[in-house]
């Protein structure tokens, strides 16, 4: 009998949706929608009660609705209600709804909580599931502080039946990833691990898949897992496959548990154990030898499993990376499937490898197969293996292959597809760079880049190669011709015009003694590509023009001629203009000693990661690519006279832009130092980055600036490359007045510059804040001064956001920036003696109007220092009033337009234990709250 | 982690959409779009595996997907899961659906939404594979049968017809409440 039954779907239904197929529309469609959502909540609004028949095919047609991508308003109600039926079709219809329907943040969640913890308590396994499904399924944080103690506790229950354990345990792993801080580790995860003995091996998956992930956080906590899972893994391993029964799949035992007890052993280094180490070795043997023996069946199931295991496997001997026996084992297996004629088994084989490249033992016989790889990339049909192909490409690349692997990827540039390009370039660019034995080579490799995907180069790229040259006096002068002769083409791209400029600017003297490329035709052949490049190129050849009339003497007429021409000295431009101006200025009153001077050769650039590289691990995500650069770094022999190019931790905002030194004179980059936001491309961030209305995230190191001005008013806030801003601020019972300084690092204007506050939704009833709008103009160098007056209402928790956004070089900056105006700041001290201290004191002993916190000391210990710091949240420092004298005790009242609150404060060091006992009692609770959260930080 | 289950048409018509991660339902709309526009143009017996579209989180989200002759049947998966695991979770799946319904084709999906999900429950939770083992599966979805089956004839006796005590089964019943 089929499980589902045709006939007695429900017609109503079917009917519904047989006329929405039907439909010649979409228009129609809409309107068939509507008509069935005007009947559907008429039925449910009206006054006669519905069956559980009716509600269930209402629900359905409402499902079915949303997934045709419409909006469902209503209903949500009735679908709670449903819940807490008694028959299982309609509780089950209502689950149905709330896990499709209700997200996370849902106002109905404490409803809904309730009707699940009547289910968990039901006993009745099929409501137990249910109930423990929607928790998984909405996962939320509410849901998790319901039922983060309860579903522990079913779970190592012994009398649970299997599959709600099962269900319990993927509910609690859901709990986990949402809240962790919610789930309380406890006695229950011992009986966890042991859940890997469990007779059911569907409760064993899920066990498995619940302590994989609790591993990764507490690894110490499960270590115990580790000999179970191998024991676990050995028999399924050795078992003949019918002694699995139904969780043999296609001859293949249990391979879906097999893959997740391999995942968890990869949380863990080798076993110490020999005993525990020797069965590992030998479940790996066998799963590796199983790969040659014939396949017991010719389904494709069959090898798929089979495979899924083997892979899994072969990732961990990649994880331990220490049996090298094994791991010569693994790489010839990846190398048999590299040619396999399935392609998902090419694919993952590539991937695998690449991981398998950064192994010590195992690199050399990686590179065996980099014809097969090559090959790969010119003829596989599908993007994404010809993506892997790159990736192992990238991987396998050491000095003695760098320049066949750059060659390919060069080659491969001119037809691979729009979206992998910019990083085939990326990559090509560092490979070149690392490896260059002769920097000729890497010269030549870069301005075929350009050549061929001069849309993809970034702006990294051919800074690079402009640090590079000036760092290496034996490559200028090749440099220098090559970039002359590209620049030959009628048609290059404007890269190479920006490169080419720079470097004959620099090093163009090298090359004047050939006619064929004297001073004259230079400028000429730069001069003939102006008219085509955009405004910060044309800035740059400015630029270079004045440093043609310090290399060349001979030109200066001809030059100065360029400069005064209506179309630079008047150009609408005012950054062209300025140059043009001050260019032709210098040129004209300078002696050529000052000339030689100002214009001098650019001194060499100080070694720092590679900029590319770090745009490449911003674009990948740090995890991959740092795991290959820190482990190749370790082999490879620095050839770049400098320290090799990967600290990690530097990230490409940080790195300070070669373009900034570029001009010289002193005047503005013409590109923006960091990397544009609509550049990064593959990060879902910077979709929404393009659109100018949205807010920045909070701009890192924000919250520390924050937590700085708690206990001071003035000083700085926040600092970039572009903008920094000050504070200085001054505060009165209620009142205050805030002081804001933007400055302009840079010698270019901002434009539309404006700064927004925001305050969140509660916030806004409880401080009043009051500003002008500032000049959108901000000149270079120049500060402009925004006043803030504020009022506090009410008692509050959170700060105002400072958004501020402005154009900068024709990029669009965003900047977000929490503004310290904390409720600390309306305290005014008040000074008591010890007896009234304590008479007040417990007078406050309500426990909500108590507020403890207990932390470890983040600054040394010093008692002065502490004592300015209470001074400067505001309360009185109370000399002579604790009997010890070790101790801080303070007291002042927080002054609202609405209420005055008296505060108390006492501060208990422990120098042994380095820790602090921080007590607050003031009058009401979320007062001694947020004061504790804000005192607590400071020490 | 799998992060979300979609089946749709080879017209793009979504037939089942289940998140485990939340998204606010315009992307969850504009997810299935960008999802359909990457898996439909492909080949047949090109590789199964391919990098997430670019609503989803490009860098660790993979799209596993299947063609089954007019339907797809896409997995999206962080990188804790296998690839083949559940390209072959997904064969389980469709095998699980072909037992339950017999011969199933694209309109029992679309007829029975419910039942669907029904079965999609009991072999994923919360993004986590719950259950593996098709038998297993379908002992589930028969229990659940019954029970619907029993309550529905208990129902009966209290079937509020207009015209009194008439089965829930009968036309003139069902036509009552269309």
């Amino acid at each position: 009998m089929p499980a589902v039954s045709k006939g007695d779907g429900m017609r109503g239904l079917a009917v519904f949706i047989s006329d929405i197929r039907n439909c010649k529309s979409k228009e129609a469609e809409i309107k068939r929608i509507n008509k069935e959502l005007a009947n559907i909540r008429s039925k449910f609004k009206g006054d006669k009660a519905l069956d559980g028949y009716s509600k269930k095919k209402y629900v359905c047609k409402l499902l079915f609705i949303f997934l045709l991508g419409h909006d469902i308003d209503f209903g949500h109600m009735e679908a709670v209600n449903l819940l807490s039926s008694n028959r299982y079709t309609e509780k089950q219809i209502g689950y149905l709804f709330i896990s499709v329907l209700v997200n996370s943040n849902s106002e109905l969640i404490r409803l809904i909580n309730n009707a699940i913890k009547n289910d968990l308590a039901s006993r009745n396994p099929t409501f137990m599931g249910l109930a423990l499904h929607c928790i998984a399924n909405v996962g939320s944080r509410e849901m998790a502080e319901a039922f983060a103690g309860e579903v522990p506790k079913i779970l190592v229950a012994g009398d649970t039946m299997d599959s709600v354990k099962q269900s319990a345990a993927l509910c609690l792993l859901r709990l986990y990833r949402t809240s962790p801080d919610l789930v309380p580790m406890g006695d229950w995860t011992s009986r966890v691990v042991h859940l890997l003995n469990d007779q059911h091996l569907g409760v064993v998956t899920a066990a498995t898949s619940l302590i994989t992930t609790l591993a990764q956080k507490n690894p110490e906590e499960f270590k115990t897992s580790v000999s179970l899972a191998v024991s676990r893994l050995s028999r399924i391993v050795t078992s003949a496959s019918t002694d699995l029964q139904d969780y043999t799949y296609y001859f293949v035992p249990a391979p879906w548990l097999s893959v997740k007890l391999l995942r968890l052993l990869q949380c863990y280094p080798p076993p110490e154990d020999p005993a525990v180490r020797g069965r590992l070795t030998e479940c790996l043997e066998t799963i590796l030898n199983k790969a040659q023996e014939p396949p017991k069946s010719k389904k494709v199931q069959h090898s798929n499993a089979k495979n899924a295991v083997l892979f899994e496997a072969i990732s961990l001997i990649i994880h331990h990376d220490s049996e090298p026996n094994l791991l010569v084992r693994a790489c010839n297996q990846l190398g048999q499937f590299l040619q396999h004629r399935e392609t998902n088994l090419r694919y993952l084989a590539l991937e695998s490898m690449c991981t398998l490249a950064s192994s010590e033992f195992s690199h050399e016989a990686v590179k065996t197969h980099i014809d097969t790889v090559i090959n790969a990339l010119k003829t596989e049909r599908d993007v994404s293996v010809r993506q892997r192909a790159v990736d192992l490409l990238y991987a396998m690349c050491d000095r003695s292959n760098a320049q066949q692997i750059v060659a390919e990827m060069l080659s491969y540039l001119e037809t691979a597809d729009y979206s992998i390009r910019e990083e085939i370039v990326l990559k090509v660019a560092i490979l070149a760079e690392k490896y260059a034995v002769d920097y000729a080579w890497y010269v030549d490799t870069i301005l075929n880049l350009i050549r061929i995907a001069g849309d993809y180069v970034s702006e990294e790229v051919w800074y690079r190669v402009i640090q590079i040259v000036i760092n290496r006096d034996d490559v200028q002068g090749y440099a220098a011709k090559t970039v002359f002769e590209a620049l030959q083409a009628p048609a290059c791209h404007e890269n190479l015009v920006k490169v080419g400029g720079y470097i004959l600017g620099e090093f163009g003297n090298l090359i004047a003694g050939d006619p064929r490329s004297s001073p004259l035709v230079q400028f000429n052949l730069l001069h003939s590509k102006f008219h085509l490049c955009s405004v910060p190129t044309r800035a740059l050849l400015l630029s270079t023009y004045i440093k043609f009339v310090n290399l060349f003497p001979e030109v200066k007429t001809t030059i100065q001629d360029v400069l005064r021409s209506d179309s630079q000295l008047k150009n609408a431009d005012v950054e062209l203009q300025q140059r043009a101006v001050e260019y032709l200025r210098l040129s004209t009153v300078a002696s050529t000693d000052i000339l030689a001077t100002v214009l001098e050769e650019m001194p060499p650039f100080p070694e720092r990661e590679s900029s590319i590289l770090a745009k490449l691990k911003k674009k990948k995500g740090p995890s991959t690519v740092t795991d290959l650069e820190d482990t190749k770094r370790e082999r490879s022999v620095d050839v770049n006279g400098g320290p090799e190019p990967a600290p990690a931790s530097t990230s490409a905002a940080s790195t300070p832009s070669p373009s900034a030194d570029l001009l010289g004179l002193g005047a503005a980059p013409a590109a923006p130092a960091g990397p544009p936001p609509s550049s990064g491309g593959g990060l879902l961030v910077d979709v929404f980055s393009d659109s100018a209305s949205a807010v920045a995230p909070l701009a890192p190191g924000s919250e520390d600036n924050f937590a700085r001005f708690v206990c001071k008013n003035n000083g700085v806030l926040f600092e970039n490359q572009l903008l920094q801003i000050g504070l200085k601020s001054e505060f009165r019972q209620n009142l205050g007045r805030m002081f804001i300084f933007y400055g302009n690092k840079t010698s270019t204007q901002f434009l539309n510059f404006t700064p927004t506050l925001i305050c969140p939704d509660d916030l806004q009833s409880r401080l009043n804040l009051q500003t002008k709008p500032v000049d959108p103009t901000v000149d270079g160098g120049a500060q402009v001064q925004q006043v803030v007056n504020i009022e506090c209402v009410s008692d509050f928790t959170e700060a105002p956001v400072l958004n501020i956004q402005f154009r900068y070089g024709g990029t669009f900056q965003n900047v977000s920036v929490q503004l310290p105006i904390t409720l600390n700041k309306f305290f005014q001290p008040t000074e008591m003696s010890s007896q009234d201290f304590f008479q007040r004191w417990k007078q406050l002993s309500n426990p909500q109007q108590e507020v403890q916190n207990i932390f470890k000391a983040k600054h040394p210990m010093d008692t002065e220092i502490t004592k300015a710091k209470i001074i400067g949240f505001g309360s009185a420092l109370l000399e002579e009033v604790d009997p010890n004298p070790a101790n801080f005790v303070g007291a002042g009242i927080i002054h609202t337009k609405t209420t005055q609150i008296g505060c108390l404060l006492r501060l208990e060091p422990n120098l042994q234990a380095q820790m602090y006992r921080l007590t607050l009692r003031t009058s009401k609770e979320t007062v001694s709250q947020r004061l504790c959260e804000l005192l607590s930080q400071q020490f | 982690m799998i992060k979300a289950i979609l089946i749709f048409s080879n017209q793009g018509k979504p037939w089942l959409s289940k998140f485990y991660q939340p998204y606010s339902e315009d992307t969850q709309q504009q997810i299935i779009g960008e999802t359909f526009h990457l898996v439909s143009k492909r080949d047949e017996n090109v590789c199964n595996f391919l990098e997430g579209g670019l609503l989803i989180g490009r860098s660790d989200n993979k799209l596993i997907y299947r063609h089954y002759a007019t339907l797809y049947f896409v997995f999206y998966v962080d990188s804790s899961e296998s690839e083949l695991g559940i390209f072959d979770l997904i064969q389980v799946f469709v095998e699980t659906l072909d037992k339950c319904f017999e011969n199933v084709c694209e309109l029992d999906l679309i007829f029975h939404v419910d039942k669907v999900h029904n079965i999609l429950v009991e072999m994923v939770m919360g993004g986590m594979v719950l259950e593996t083992n098709m038998n297993e599966i379908v002992t589930q979805i028969d229990t659940q049968n019954k029970l619907e089956k029993s309550e529905a004839d208990s129902q009966l006796s209290t079937c509020l017809h207009p015209q009194g005590g008439q089965s829930l089964k009968c036309e003139q019943c069902r036509k009552e409440y269309i």
